[in-house]
Formats: C-alpha cells, structure tokens, sequence
C-alpha cells in the first residue's frame, strides 16, 4: 500500500515564557502537546485548527528549525529528531518549505535568480546546472526567465509566493511543508496558487504538509486532514470523513463556520463561546471542554483518548459515539 | 487615428517606465540626491580628500623651512592665512596636513568598524555566552570617556600618530559592535533568514549573505559620522602632545603650536581650528544624509 514518508510521534514542543514576578519558575507554554501522525508519500495531508493552536510551530519543529522538546521524527524510515545541522543537510534537501509571508519571506536586498539559486549552492550543485535550473524553475511557477534579474519589491503577493515556490522546489525536495501559503493573497490569487501547487505535487510526485485555518482552501487541496486544537489533533481522517463525517464537536464548529453560497440552505450553526484558552494554562480534562458546547462534569476531569472510529479516522472525545 | 497613434505611444512609454529596474543602489542614490545639506557636504569631502592626495605637491610654500622675517604676520595677499611662529605659511602647512588628519580619521575608524562588526555579527548570531562575554567588554569600554580611553592606551603604547589611530580603533570598537549586533538581531529574526536556515544553509553563509548585509547600512552612516569624531579626537590628542609631533603640520598640533600666541596672533590657532571644523562638520552632514537615504523606514 501507501508508502510512510514522516512518521512523527508524540511530538512535543514547549516555549519557556517570562518568569512570574517573585517566581523562579517559568511558565511553560505547550504549544505543540503530544501529536503523533504519518504523512503518507504523494499525499496532501492538511493541519487545520485556528490561531496560535501549533500549527505553524508543527511545520517549523518537523523540519528541525525548532528543536522538539520530547517525542521523535522520522523521514523515510530515518530517525532525524537527534541530527545535528551538518548530519541534517542531505534531509534538508528532501523537505522544503513555503512561508505565509511572500513579502518577508524573500530577502529584500536579493535578485529573484540569487533567491532561487540559494538552495542550489548550499546543496553544492554547478554553477552551469544552477543557471540552467533556476531559468526552468522560473517557468515551472508560472513566471518568465527575465524575471529573474528583479528584486521580491518590483513583484505582486502571488508573483512572490511562485518565487518562494520555486526556491522550495529547487533541490527536488519529496515534501513540501506549505505554512498557510495563501492566507496573505487575494481570493482570485489564492486559487492559482492553489492550483500551481497541485499541478507541481502531480509533475514532481510531491508530499505536502499543508497547514491553513481556511477550511474551504482545505476541502480543495487535501486528501486527508487533521484538526488541531491548543497543541493537540483532535481529530484526524479523510476528506471526506472529516467533511462528511466529523466526529469531534470542535470539527463541526469549524465546518459550520465556513460560508456557504446558498442562502437558502438551512442548516445548524455551532457558535464557539469565548476565546482560544491561553496554551500556557490549558483547561484540565479535554482542553475543549471551556467552549464545547455538549461538555459535561466528565469532561473537566478525564481528557479523551485519541481514538480510532474505524477506517483511519481518529478523534478525541469521550463522546463520539453519543453525538454521531 | 492620430489619437489613438499619441495614446499608443503613451502607453508604450508607461511600458518602458515599468520595465525599468530599480535596484537598491539607484534607490539610495535617488533619495540621497534630495538631500541638499549632505550632498554639498559630499561634494566637500570630495574636495578633500583631492587635496589629501595632491595637497603636498601644490602648497605655495615650503611647510618646513623657517622665514624669520615674517614671524606671526597676520593674514594678506601673500600669506592667506598668516605665518606662525617660525614664519611658516599656515595656509600651505594646513593642505599639506590634510592628508595626515583624513588617513588619522579613515584608518582609525576602519579598524574599529571591521572590528566591531565582528565582534557585534558573532555576539548578534550567536547569542548565549558569546554574546554576553562581547557585550560585557563592551559595556567596560564605553564607560570611559572616549579621550581618556585613547590617553589610557597611549599612555601604555607611547606617543605616536600610529599609536593615535590604535587608540581611537579601539574605543570605536564598541560603538560598531553594539550597533552591528542590534542590527543582526533585527535581521536574524526575520522570515528570510529562517527560510535560508531551513535550505541547510550554513552559519558562515547565512551571516555574510543575509545577515551582514542588512546591518551594511547602518555600518555605513555610522563609518561616516565617526570619522568626525575621530579627526576631532586624533586633534585633540596632538594638541596635547601625544600625537603627531611639530614639525608635522597635523592640524592638532598646529593648535598646539599656536596656543602661546593666541593674544597677539589668533590666526595661528584659528585657521588650524576651522579646517578641523569644517571636516568634522561635513562628515557628519553626511552621516545625516546618509541614514536619511539609506533608512527603509524613512520612506520618501
């Protein structure tokens, strides 16, 4: 069957915070808490969950720009949590990156060709095949080869985002990690990214680890998806499932969120209350408990176990099978 | 139809208007010209620094050779700027000890800037102890006062102009490591750098590269304004001895030279004084015009 490509267990990754006044200890924020999952080779797998829930923060830890605090990370069957940078710089190759940001994602001061070209010095390839490749690449994204020679600032939002596309596929990585890549676009933008990316991910038989809050942009790309709340997955499935089928009553606040072009269609809305709990000081029991609005005395106490429902599809909550 | 021909052709210009690259240098370039005070003060030090090269060929007297007839006669025709003790033309003795003063003030500060910028792109990078070791020192330097840390070191290395520009090398140090390293830091965290670090680039790479770069402008404004400074302090020790020593006419120890006539004939100290002055003055309308141009956050 499908292949494994990143293999990632109980991953942690906890940022000390000021100190307390008249207080040694630090406080201790858990922005990634525990995740294990697989990314499958060739597949869109989807982080989805709102605003400071470690999203982003997963990204940076799998390719090692953070270090992890507890848990490990394999990439095709290789453990790669305990690298040090040199041993890393061949796995550095293999997985690439996109930002949010395409306007502080580019180093102002750099032509377009020197940016795409980076990667390809590091990884210590010919001066010939870099100008050769770079050139392709241009055109790869959807961008002319005359481009080349201008600065990120004489280019548009999307412009941009092909260049830090192009700069991530330089080397042939196998996965891409995508930190919310249209987020910072325009709506009719967005789409040809989008859309650039897939065509890429069929061409060049790439793995994506595609992280976004926008679950319309997700339902387009992903295949399967993993719904993250306070540095947890709470649940994880298929498209399909997910969308369909959602398990966790944090998943279907989400879905009943996103805008549907039918006025018409009547259907029920679950508003969350209040705000995100701060990471620092989780609530006890189900992190979700604070919002959820099927939350009972059980729920404070005893956190859900993260469980399968059959068919790959797993989700934390004690109440699964009573709200299905 | 001959509209459509002119708007055609105003299209096409608009065209070429956009095709038209605008790089960093011609940006800064743009914007520095708008700056009238600095770009005269640019075309002085200009001036100078031709005179730093050709002054002792084209001074109208000899600098060295005593005139015991003329003794300390004020300004004329022949002796624009007067004569000093020994009756040597003070006009001729100052473009001849431009020269001495600018490579002073150049090579002083470069010593210090390169040295600060190392020490400041490291203590930036590298954090943790690094940092806290280079910054320490730092902090020792910068409390003395600038003159007297420069007397300190040459109380220790001697009189000298080499041992001069040593001195005002070493207290400049610091200033450029705290500047350089505040400027690392701003660039370190940026996206840019972390998207460089996530290629697999390598520490020497990311800081000469990304790092070095965006701290080169306010290396620059800072190169320009210290120069002033150092001409000035370089001055100021000749006059008190401990630098260039008469008969050179290094502007300092003209000053010197002239202090015991300043009743009878001011002109001896203030010709020396002004061109002293007017350098100090222009480098650092420069510096000012400089940061203005070269700011990204001054925006037009």
């Amino acid at each position: 069957m499908s292949e494994v490509l990143v293999r990632v267990e109980n991953i942690k990754k906890h940022f000390a915070g000021t100190r307390k006044f008249f207080s040694r200890e630090r406080e201790i924020v858990k922005a990634v808490d525990g995740l294990t999952f697989d990314i499958i080779q060739g597949e869109t797998l989807s982080l989805v969950g709102e605003s400071g829930c470690g999203k982003s923060t997963t990204g940076r830890v799998l390719l090692k720009l953070l270090e992890p605090t507890e848990g490990s990370i394999h990439f095709d069957d290789q453990e790669i949590t305990h690298l040090n940078e040199n041993e890393l710089r061949p796995y550095r190759k293999e997985m690439q990156m996109v930002f949010q940001d395409p306007y502080a994602s580019l180093n102002p001061r750099m032509k377009v060709k020197e940016i795409i070209e980076e990667p390809l010095i590091v990884h210590g390839i010919d001066a010939a095949t870099r100008k050769k490749r770079v050139n392709e690449l241009l055109e790869t994204v959807g961008l002319n080869t005359y481009h080349g020679n201008r600065y990120p600032h004489e280019f548009s939002g999307g412009q941009r985002q092909r260049i830090g596309i192009a700069r991530a596929l330089a080397v042939n990585p196998r996965l891409i990690i995508a930190d919310e890549p249209v987020s910072a676009l325009d709506v009719s933008i967005q789409a040809q990214i989008l859309n650039l990316l897939k065509d890429l991910q069929e061409e060049y038989e790439l793995t994506y680890l595609f992280i976004s809050h926008d679950l319309s942009v997700v339902e387009h790309v992903s295949d399967r998806v993993a719904v993250m709340y306070l540095g947890k997955i709470v649940e994880l499935g298929s498209k399909t499932q997910i969308f369909e089928n959602p398990l966790h009553p944090y998943t279907k606040a989400l879905l009943s969120a996103v805008p549907i072009a039918n006025p018409r269609l009547k259907r029920e809305r679950i508003v969350l209350k209040g705000d995100i709990p701060n990471p620092a000081n989780p609530p006890s029991g189900c992190a979700f408990h604070t919002r959820c609005p099927f939350a009972t005395e059980r729920c404070k106490v005893e956190e859900p176990k993260y469980e399968s429902y059959g068919d790959q599809h797993f989700a934390a909550c004690h109440f699964v099978e009573e709200l299905a | 139809m001959e509209m459509t021909q002119t708007k055609k052709e105003q299209y096409e210009a608009l065209l070429l208007e956009e095709e038209t690259v605008r790089s960093p240098l011609s940006e800064f370039w743009r914007k520095f010209k708008k700056q009238k005070l600095a770009f005269v003060s640019f075309i002085i030090i200009l001036f100078i620094f031709v005179l730093a090269f050709i002054g002792p060929y084209i001074t109208p007297y000899d600098i060295t050779e005593p005139d015991y007839e003329n003794v300390l006669s004020g300004p004329s025709a022949k002796h624009w700027a007067g004569t000093d003790a020994y009756g040597r033309d003070i006009f001729s003795r100052i473009i001849a000890g431009t020269q001495i003063s600018l490579f002073v003030g150049l090579t002083s500060v470069f010593l210090g800037a390169v040295g600060g910028t190392v020490l400041g792109l490291a203590a930036g990078y590298y954090g943790g102890w690094v940092d806290r070791i280079i910054m320490r020192i730092c902090d020792v330097l910068l409390a003395f006062p600038g003159i007297l840390l420069a007397i300190g070191i040459i109380a220790i290395l001697g009189p000298g102009l080499g041992n001069v520009i040593i001195a005002v090398a070493i207290f400049s140090i610091p200033v450029f490591a705290r500047i350089v390293r505040s400027s690392t830091l701003e660039v370190k965290s940026t996206l840019y750098v972390e998207a460089t670090r996530s290629i697999g680039a390598r520490p020497s790479r990311i800081i000469w590269k990304h790092i070095f770069p965006g701290t080169l402008s306010s290396i620059i404004v800072y190169f320009t304004m210290r120069i002033g400074s150092a001409i000035l302090t370089a001055a100021s020790l000749s006059f008190i001895g401990l630098g260039a020593q008469p008969p050179s006419p290094e502007w300092g120890a003209m000053l010197s030279g002239g202090r015991d006539y300043l009743s009878m004939a001011p002109h001896v100290t203030l010709f020396p004084g002004l061109a002293i002055f007017i350098t100090v003055l222009v480098f650092n309308l420069l510096g000012d015009g400089l940061r203005d141009a070269l700011d990204p956050k001054i925006k037009e």
